[in-house]
């Protein structure tokens, strides 16, 4: 079975079309599929919703695909670094689903491990928790969220070996791997594809059944908050 | 003379114990690291780490390295790694002894607004919902009154809420307040504040 492609063009052709819903790892602008967003755009596929916990900023991540009009709807813990979004927000041609940060993960998970629905108490009393079915358990009030599924989960690891087993770094792990789950199809980026066996197994955080396609490549990796301390 | 941010900071790092789990928001709860002294207390980033270390020095920033603000920080020795699924599951499942979060306003009740103000830019509420929610003891650095003078330490939370009945302290730049049965307890004031000072600039019930 070959998971290998040349380019992240060649690994998303054939799964792309209009109005589909894709999963996207990464936090703020930390380990994410940049090489998947630029193929999509690149596509031109039009009508998309995002399942990502950020917009990225006007000009890197899912901000390109703002800019080309590609997005109809996110679904998102937090947005505020992105200034065409706001505007398309604002303007009403784009919708807007918050979700609260581990909810929006579990969420993700939950849709990958067949988990339909879950309860929770975050957002119980909340604007969150409106229209939501409430039930108590052993005395306490939680609200069901339910389970994500999307057509297409685009990851971004730091190696993989050519079966999809992958180890991610430091915090550039976050959303990736429950993205990767979530996904009806996974098309991962990495910067290095080994070889099986060169990856310890009692290492992988990301077991390769939930990867179908693999790409290597360059990625810039730009930093939002660049914050120091000075130098003892 | 009221608590400046430092002061504040310093008298939320006396709610920490020895050997906690602790997720520090942003603005004057972060700057509580820099007053836990000898204690033993190991940060959570919600974007997937425990131990979270200093800022980096110039040259040292590493792209896949940062906080839940988004700016690059540093590991420690003890540093753990994991997806936001597994972060979000130590929070929701109480493994978190407590965070110490900004607020709009907090309500007698121990309501907490700190996401939104309808009509403004939106930005979202990030983990702040699931954060309140889940750990094990919630206590909210703010200032007192608002820039007209106004007390955030209210009856009830006009703003919408990040949680109902979530807040057990209460830190501002004029004392310290519990959240009771009934309303709100002075557990201290800030030096050369009075508790009638303090009650005066105060909305909520105090019992």
């Amino acid at each position: 079975m070959k998971k290998v492609y040349g380019s992240a063009q060649e690994a998303l052709d054939g799964l792309l079309f209009d109005g589909m819903f894709i999963a996207a790892g990464g936090f703020g602008l930390c380990g994410i599929p940049e090489l998947s967003l630029e193929a999509i755009k690149q596509a031109g596929t039009k009508d998309l919703t995002f399942a990502s916990n950020n917009a990225g900023v006007d000009d890197f991540g899912i901000g390109i695909l703002l800019q080309t009009r590609q997005v109809k709807k996110m679904i998102s813990s937090y947005v505020g670094e992105n200034a065409e979004f706001m505007r398309q927000y604002l303007s009403g041609e784009l919708e807007l689903e918050f979700n609260p940060q581990g909810t929006l993960a579990e969420r993700m998970r939950a849709g990958g491990c067949g988990i339909p629905g879950f309860y929770t108490k975050t957002g119980v009393g909340t604007v969150i928790a409106e229209g939501k079915d409430h039930k108590e358990f052993d005395g306490e009030t939680y609200i069901m969220e339910r389970g994500i599924v999307a057509d297409l989960a685009i990851v971004k690891a730091w190696k993989a070996d050519t079966t999809g087993n992958a180890i991610f770094r430091k915090t550039a792990r976050n959303f990736n791997p429950p993205a990767a789950m979530c996904g009806k199809v996974c098309v991962m980026e990495v910067e290095e594809i080994v070889e099986p066996g060169e990856l310890d197994g009692d290492h992988i955080h990301l077991p390769g059944i939930y990867v179908h396609r693999i790409v290597q490549g360059k990625h810039e990796k730009r930093i939002e908050q660049r914050t120091t301390r000075p130098a003892a | 003379m009221p608590w400046d941010r430092n002061q504040m900071a310093a008298r939320a790092a006396e709610e920490l114990e020895d050997g906690m789990y602790v997720n520090l928001g942003i603005g004057i709860p972060t700057l509580v690291a820099n007053y836990v002294g000898d204690k033993d207390i190991t940060l959570q980033s919600e974007n997937g780490m425990l131990g979270m270390g200093p800022f980096p020095v110039e040259g040292e920033e590493d792209p896949d390295l940062i906080n839940a603000g988004k700016q690059t920080i540093t590991e420690l020795p003890r540093t753990a790694y994991f997806d936001s699924a597994t972060s979000f599951g130590m929070i929701r499942g109480g493994k978190i002894a407590a965070a110490i979060l900004g607020a709009m306003e907090v309500a007698e009740n121990g309501d907490l607004a700190n996401w939104m103000i309808p009509g403004k830019l939106v930005k979202g509420m990030g983990g702040a919902m699931d954060l309140v929610a889940g750990v094990g003891r919630v206590v909210v650095v703010m200032d007192h009154q608002n820039k007209h003078g106004q007390s955030k330490v209210l009856k009830e939370c006009t703003l919408p809420l990040t949680g109902a009945g979530v807040v057990d302290r209460i830190i501002t730049n004029l004392g310290v307040l519990d959240v009771v049965e009934g309303g709100l307890k002075i557990v201290e004031t800030a030096e050369g504040v009075t508790e009638d000072e303090l009650r005066a600039a105060t909305e909520a019930t105090i019992v």
